[in-house]
């Protein structure tokens, strides 16, 4: 099933590409879930079920639709009038390049891919799916990490309705 | 071994997607005309064919004779995108619901995967996309706002639906939906626990966050596909008719057809969840397990069984809509977030406790 790798990975590509290009804000949100949908297929194709379908739903489904929402009612149509920055452009396929070479070079030193992953249901505890699995291992073994996420998410929302109300202040 | 794979898989798209889910929505259609007629004291449509049933082929062939017109001012890709969004979205989730047990030794599911509720609520929640797309590429301005009002209300609304089946999860340990629907055949559907385990002191004490599970998921569940009393999105008389004022002819169809789409996946997620699927009450004809043997005859039966109850709650949806009036939009968002998201989250700690003091 080598073609269906290649067809979502240049979709997720195209899609990628799509959100660089597009200077319609709509279009190039619509490029971003391209991508994701290319993305969760190849998680998918990994056998990672839960990991590509958290994908869509938390990405696509729920922070992009927000995304959308808010684009459409800005009616934000400045950026589609203003010209190619050149310094902007430069600097970026600059840094772009300077990323590409640096994960060539770690990937060529590093035991990545030397040796294959050991399965999940060798690694964790007894399940009846990798969901199961997932679930034990991160309210047993992890429990004090995903605490501390939960936490910060909390503080992340407490921080954004703070400053966006502007008479709290 | 592939190839056989996947030709039983073209075969059981074709025959469940196409063959039976298609034709149940422009029945839909027809049993929707014909029950508002009967609530109306009217005779409804009863001249094509026998009782009118071939009404919807009449309704498919005027859809597609007549003049798709797209307007001038409409942003052209998008506005042809959006109404195929809104169809394929529904017809994909129908590859994870167990559509009967088995027939000659293959499973009745399209894709029998370990992550079928949370499959179904990926899918289901693209749908939006096609609303939004053709609010916002008709550029005028009551579709556009028909986009908005579906936008949150389908945001507000996936939060409780997606929270409201927690604790049935959380019952069966289980996120495969046709181990579920054994689960449920072995011990009593969740909302009918009358044989089985389900008699015991356990089973009625949990019937009791499932049936406040069950209320919050079919009226998030009508929020979700836009029906009465919550179809604010095309809501006639403040918006026109909402996100599809601008589509005539097939395009229109496809907006249509893709809310019948919709009802009808979410009444056999429904039905899966909360109703015990394809299984016969009071465990007559049950399986010993998923892999066990089941006789032709014992195939077909489940099948049945399964679109009975799924018709079922169909002709529920459509006796709510021409029941109830329509809700205003505050009423609603406020129903959304400050009653459904509460009572949702308080069920889930409810059931853990529960099965916590039960085990």
């Amino acid at each position: 099933m080598t073609f269906l790798f290649y067809i979502f990975a240049a979709l997720a590509l195209i899609g990628g590409i799509g959100v660089v290009v597009n200077r319609n804000p709509v279009s190039a949100a619509f490029a971003m879930i391209v991508s994701f949908l290319g993305l969760a297929a190849l998680f998918i194709q990994l056998d990672a079920y839960l990991v590509g379908i958290l994908q869509i739903l938390v990405y696509a489904g729920a922070i992009m639709v927000l995304f959308v929402f808010i684009i459409m009612l800005l009616d934000v149509e400045e950026e589609e009038k203003r010209r190619f920055p050149i310094i902007g452009i430069t600097s970026s396929f600059g840094v772009a390049i300077a990323f590409t070479l640096l994960v060539s070079v770690i990937l060529k030193r590093s035991e990545i891919g030397a040796k294959p992953l050991p399965k999940l249901a060798e690694v964790s505890g007894p399940g009846s799916s990798d969901v199961h699995r997932i679930g034990e291992m991160l309210f047993s073994q992890y429990w004090f990490p995903i605490q501390i996420v939960g936490v910060l998410l909390l503080v992340a929302t407490v921080g954004v309705i703070v400053l966006s109300k502007k008479e709290l202040r | 071994m592939e190839w056989q794979i996947i030709i039983a898989a073209t075969i059981k798209i074709i025959v469940f997607v196409f063959l039976t889910t298609l034709p149940l929505v422009a029945m839909s259609v027809w049993a929707e005309r014909r029950v508002s007629a009967a609530i109306q004291d009217r005779v409804g449509p009863n001249r094509v064919g026998p009782f009118g049933l071939l009404q919807a082929v009449a309704d498919g062939i005027k859809f597609l004779l007549k003049e798709d017109f797209t307007p001038n001012h409409v942003r052209k890709g998008y506005f042809w995108l959006a109404p195929a969004l809104v169809m394929v979205p529904a017809l994909m989730t129908c590859a994870v619901l167990p559509f009967g047990s088995k027939l000659f030794g293959e499973k009745m599911v399209i894709a029998d995967l370990d992550v079928g509720p949370l499959f179904v609520f990926a899918v289901a929640s693209l749908s939006v996309y096609g609303i939004v797309l053709a609010g916002w590429a008709s550029n005028s301005k009551y579709p556009f706002l028909g986009g908005v009002r579906s936008t949150s209300q389908m945001i507000s609304y996936e939060i409780s639906l997606g929270l409201s089946i927690v604790p049935l999860l959380m019952i069966y340990g289980e996120l495969n939906l046709g181990s579920i629907v054994q689960y449920q055949a072995e011990n009593g559907w969740a909302l009918l626990p009358l044989w089985g385990e389900g008699l015991s002191a356990k089973g009625w004490i949990l019937a009791v966050p499932v049936f406040v599970s069950f209320i919050i998921f079919m009226t998030s569940m009508f929020a979700e596909t836009n029906r009465l009393p919550f179809d604010l999105p095309e809501c006639e008389t403040e918006l026109v008719a909402g996100y599809h004022t601008e589509y005539s002819s097939m395009k229109f169809a496809l907006f249509f057809l893709g809310e019948y789409a919709a009802m009808i996946i979410g009444s056999g997620l429904a039905v899966t969840l909360f109703l015990g699927g394809w299984s016969l009450p009071f465990g007559w004809l049950t399986p010993e397990s998923t892999e066990a043997a089941v006789p032709w005859w014992h195939g077909l039966i489940h099948i049945g069984t399964f679109f009975a109850k799924v018709i079922g709650l169909i002709l529920f949806f459509i006796v709510i809509r021409w029941t109830l009036p329509r809700f205003r939009y505050d009423q609603l968002m406020r129903l959304g977030w400050v009653f459904f998201f509460e009572i949702a989250l308080f069920n889930v700690v409810l059931t853990a406790l529960l099965l916590w003091w039960l085990s």
